[in-house]
């Protein structure tokens, strides 16, 4: 069944039950207030009958209305018979409304009779002076119709609630009641002779409603009424519950074993549950906000001469009804809008080669938790000279500024208040206090409203709005030893900046922005923002910057930390606060303490930038989200044997240097200088020493201990800071692989090889290398997969004076065991194929062989659970994969500990 | 945190009209009382979330059983200097239009049955902000207890 008219049965049961009730009310005390509320009940009824195109419905209410009009007025009093006819009346319009909610349309018949006598009624009662003689009939009338009429105020009731009793009893009940009323009809003739005339039709009809009578009930006992207040303090509740579930798993979730595991996980799913029974209780299809938009674009169509094809596509999109009240009215805008801007008349439209019907589609469709409405028409797309030459007008921007923007930053303009640039103001739009309502509508319920336009083409709106507003996802941020929350809807990314950082906060007159890739982004504090008092330390070591966006002005929000992400229930701010409008807000956390949310509309405002100069297109922010939060370092880029560009880590390099060449000297024919009272070793890169004839060479410095060696480099060309990831690696020794650097394909140096080469090469054996020459190098056995680590690490704990046996797999290592060899220590991965680092561990613990041998866990996540799974297995300790100064000290000090011990 | 229970209530019945209770609140030395039937808790300290830009009175927001009740600190509001730190001080949780407050005073008291009687209009003499937050005076023993406006005392729309 229709919608509309399901809603509307229920609604007129409703209001009928309460007539009959309040009928009776009034027959025994005529009181204004009662007969009000009556008068009101029949009104809307004849009201929606006429909108939902009843007939049949809508003549008897309004003839009953009639009645109800004239004794509201004082001209007729409150008669037993007045009122027995108004009950007929109803009667009448509940026998038809069963018959309607069966077959969805109004009972074939006429209600003449019914009507002439309402009618009579209304017109006669004590003026007219022939009715005399009608009274004495009516009485007649009453008495045998009020035999009925003590079912009358229970038979309401009956079909909704006392299922119990059988429809048959009540149709017999009613057709019984019916029967009375028709008893008089003979009677009737005598006097006058209209509804006689009448009669013969009527009758039959009445019964035909009549047989449907025991079905009325049908949507009554489907549907229940339930007051929004109540629905709201049950969302509310199931919100609360949602945040305690979440605070539940949050402290469970770290305990694998916990018995509070499965129950948990039940209570998860019945609330979750729970949440969407109750969120659907709330939601509509948002074709309710639509219902009277063809109705308007028609009448546009007629009073603007255009043709015009409403499409709506989508319409039983569901969104919450809070939020579906607050986008009625934008959406009528900008509908009207269309229609009325976009659309060209028929002539126009024939000009330019598009068909004459000129077309609007609404289309709703929920997307990843929101609801993206867009409405489009293939009109003449928004005019930009037209736009510009209006916002010189208005003094929003400046000719010249005008230039320098794109159309889409143009086409913001419409969103500001008193701009239309309708050449004459029609009864319809033009008025210029749509759009910038429109987008505060919008905003203010944590949508955006975002617009393409295309010349000739036509224009598309696209407004994102959230499904509900009652639970918000928000980003928990810290500033001055204060939390507050801000909306994730409105977060783009998040920037860490630190004094070592590229990019750091820069001050132009005291504002703040960040050079963020290639776009300035205007900075705002929150501690200056919210005047909180400065926590003490200026210079911090490390600030954050939320990029919030706010329709298409994108800025950046300085806080001082950031937390975790967290599901809230938005409520209201005490009275006494609302003026402040940089919160939305507060609510209570998962931890119970109270926080402010904050309101990127409200900080955007007290910027002072409205919106649109400094915006970047949302699709660019999106674009250039990606790729962001790897840690950056300092590279040293430098030329030497061959042309291509290398580069070594800048933190690795000691000094740079440059050597005259004359310096150089050469012992066991080794190129090598006096530095700083030490002989100082000189490499080639890639082993080839190009030295030059005369004048002085770059050197890269690199210490190791009291080593230091010179690689030598035909030329240093840069130092630049970026992410360092090696996208080729490679075998060749002294060579970590390549990776893209600035923009060009840079080969990185393994520094750690060439002091291997170095000092292998200059000593003979790395053997011998290790300070004391008469204690043997600790052996290591170094179990990795991947081969490039085994490259980078070999040559790092060679140099470091162990003496590597490196492996490729637990198995491998295992076997060494089998073989009877013994080590020092050893390093193993996490992750390998096959036997995993902890089950190696394990193995290795079980057997008396290596049981003593200290463990050390690499992996590329250390966590502290890792640490924990690490240490019970039987690692000693637990290194990241990349940190190679706590590889060396953690290795030196578990040897230590365990000679030590022995 | 709620300690405080009306204890003289039994005098109540038989003076259904001359006296009124009040929940007694002390700050620096003055004594305050609200009507009893106003007050729906009394709390001891709180961890109080402070709200910038809030006017100086409004000392924060604290979760008060899952609702989030607003903290005005009545000294600022009667134009008395700031608690001390260590001195934490109790509230007295009251609702107004729907909304919780929570008054911080110094320390809450007994409830006390007041006789009709002994009420006065404010003296003229009344500082002109206490004169605003006073709906008059109980003549006690020893001492006055001042009656607080709840009303007046949250209304920031006309003070600010």
């Amino acid at each position: 069944m229709d919608d509309l008219l399901s809603e509307f049965l229920t609604e007129t049961s409703e209001s009928l039950s309460v007539l009959d009730v309040e009928l009776v009310k009034l027959e025994q005390n005529p009181e204004p207030s009662i007969l009000q509320n009556i008068f009101r009940l029949v009104h809307t009824i004849k009201g929606t009958c006429g909108f939902l195109g009843l007939p049949r419905l809508e003549h008897v209410a309004h003839a009953g209305e009639n009645v109800l009009g004239k004794i509201r007025d004082g001209e007729l009093e409150v008669t037993p018979d007045a009122v027995t006819l108004i009950l007929g009346a109803i009667d009448r319009i509940k026998a038809i409304l069963s018959h309607l909610e069966q077959n969805e349309c109004e009972p074939e018949g006429d209600d003449g009779d019914l009507i002439a006598r309402l009618n009579a009624m209304a017109d006669g009662g004590a003026p007219k002076p022939p009715p005399p003689p009608m009274p004495e009939f009516e009485p007649v009338a009453a008495k045998t119709a009020k035999a009925p009429e003590p079912e009358i105020p229970a038979e309401p009731e009956a079909p909704a609630e006392t299922h119990d009793e059988t429809p048959d009893t009540q149709a017999a009940a009613e057709s019984h009641e019916e029967e009375h009323h028709d008893e008089p009809a003979p009677s009737v003739p005598a006097t006058t002779s209209a509804p006689p005339a009448v009669r013969p039709q009527s009758a039959p009809a009445a019964p035909s409603g009549l047989t449907d009578a025991p079905k009325e009930s049908a949507v009554a006992a489907q549907t229940i009424r339930v007051n929004v207040e109540l629905l709201e303090n049950l969302m509310t509740l199931v919100s609360e519950l949602v945040l305690t579930r979440n605070q539940l798993l949050q402290m469970v979730r770290g305990r694998d074993d916990s018995e509070f595991t499965a129950p948990l996980q039940r209570l998860s799913h019945i609330t979750t549950d729970l949440q969407e029974g109750v969120m659907k209780t709330r939601m509509q299809p948002i074709g309710n906000a639509w219902a009277k938009l063809p109705r308007i674009v028609r009448d546009l169509s007629v009073e603007m001469h255009k043709k015009i094809d409403l499409q709506m596509l989508g319409a039983e999109t569901e969104l919450d009804r809070q939020v579906l009240e607050l986008i009625k009215d934008p959406l009528t805008h900008m509908v009207r809008n269309s229609a009325d801007h976009g659309l060209e008349g028929p002539e126009e439209r024939k000009l330019a080669g598009k068909p004459e019907v000129g077309k609007i589609v609404l289309n709703a469709y929920h997307e990843g938790g929101h609801i993206i409405i867009e409405i489009s028409d293939d009109g003449r797309g928004l005019n930009v000279d037209r736009i510009k030459a209006k916002a010189i007008q208005n003094g929003l921007a400046s000719e010249s500024e005008l230039e320098s923007m794109t159309p889409q930053q143009i086409h913001q303009f419409i969103f500001k208040a008193g701009f239309s640039t309708a050449e004459k103001v029609t009864s319809v739009s033009g008025r210029g206090v749509g759009m910038d309502v429109v987008r505060t509508n919008i905003e203010r319920i944590g949508g955006t409203v975002e617009l393409k336009s295309q010349p000739g083409k036509g224009s598309t709106f696209v407004i994102k709005i959230p499904l509900t507003l009652a639970i918000v996802s928000a980003l928990i941020v810290e500033c001055a030893s204060e939390r507050f929350a801000i909306p994730q809807i409105s977060v783009l990314e998040l920037v860490r900046v630190t004094p070592s950082s590229e990019n750091g906060i820069e001050m132009i007159n005291n504002a703040p922005v960040l050079r963020l890739r290639d776009r300035l982004l205007p900075l705002v504090s929150l501690q200056k923002l919210l005047r909180l008092a400065g926590s003490g330390d200026n210079e911090r070591q490390e600030t954050f910057i939320v990029v919030t966006q706010v329709g298409t002005y994108t800025f950046g929000i300085i806080v001082d930390r950031v937390f975790d992400t967290e599901e809230i229930v938005v409520k209201p701010v005490a009275p006494i606060l609302r003026h402040i409008t940089m919160f939305s807000g507060n609510t209570i956390l998962g931890d119970g303490s109270v926080i402010m949310i904050l309101d990127p509309n409200g900080i955007a405002g007290s910027t002072g930038e409205s919106g649109m100069m400094a915006g970047a297109q949302t699709a660019e922010t999106h674009l250039a989200r990606e790729g962001h939060g790897d840690a950056k370092t300092s590279l040293l880029v430098f030329r030497g044997g061959g042309d291509d560009l290398k580069a070594v880590p800048l933190a690795l390099v000691a000094r740079l240097e440059e050597i005259d060449v004359k310096d150089v000297e050469y012992s066991h024919g080794k190129p090598m200088v006096q530095y700083r009272g030490h002989l100082m070793p000189l490499i080639g890169v890639d082993g080839s020493l190009s030295l030059r004839e005369e004048g002085r060479q770059p050197v890269l410095v690199f210490s190791d201990r009291e080593h230091t060696m010179g690689l030598v480099v035909d030329e240093i060309v840069d130092i630049v800071e970026d992410r360092l990831k090696v996208e080729l690696s490679t075998d060749t020794p002294g060579v970590i692989g390549t990776a893209v650097i600035a923009g060009r394909a840079t080969t990185i140096i393994d520094a750690g090889s060439y002091l291997l080469e170095a000092f292998g090469d200059w000593f003979g054996s790395t053997k011998e290398f290790g300070g004391n020459e008469e204690h043997v190098a600790p052996r290591i056995l170094l179990v990795d997969d991947s081969p490039f680590f085994r490259n980078l690490l070999t040559p790092l704990l060679s140099v470091a004076g162990y003496e590597v046996t490196a492996v490729d797999s637990a198995d491998r290592a295992l076997s060494l065991r089998e073989q009877g060899n013994e080590f020092d220590a050893i390093i193993s991965d996490i992750e390998m194929p096959g036997m995993n680092g902890f089950e190696f561990a394990a193995a290795v613990r079980a057997d008396n062989r290596w049981q003593t041998t200290p463990m050390i866990a690499l992996s590329s996540h250390a966590t502290d659970k890792d640490f924990e799974r690490g240490r019970s297995v039987g690692f000693n300790d637990y290194v990241a994969k990349f940190d190679r100064d706590s590889l060396l000290s953690t290795l030196s000090q578990t040897i230590a500990t365990v000679k030590g011990a022995a | 945190m709620n300690q405080i229970v009306p204890s003289k209530r039994q005098s109540t019945d038989l003076v259904a009209q001359e006296t009124q209770d009040f929940v007694t609140m002390l700050i620096e030395g003055q004594l305050f009382g609200i009507p009893v039937l106003t007050v729906q808790d009394v709390l001891g300290p709180q961890k109080i979330t402070r709200i910038p830009l809030a006017p100086r009175e409004v000392a924060g927001s604290l979760n008060l059983r899952g609702r989030i009740v607003t903290a005005i600190d009545v000294r600022l509001r009667l134009d008395l200097n700031r608690r001390g730190e260590e001195d934490k001080g109790m509230s007295v949780v009251v609702e107004l239009g729907g909304e919780l407050y929570s008054l911080m005073v110094d320390s809450v008291g007994e409830v006390l049955s007041l006789p009709v009687a002994k009420f006065e209009r404010n003296p003229p003499t009344l500082d002109i902000k206490w004169r605003e937050f006073s709906m008059g005076i109980y003549r006690l023993e020893g001492k006055l207890l001042v009656v607080l406006d709840v009303a007046k005392l949250l209304d920031f729309t006309r003070a600010e």
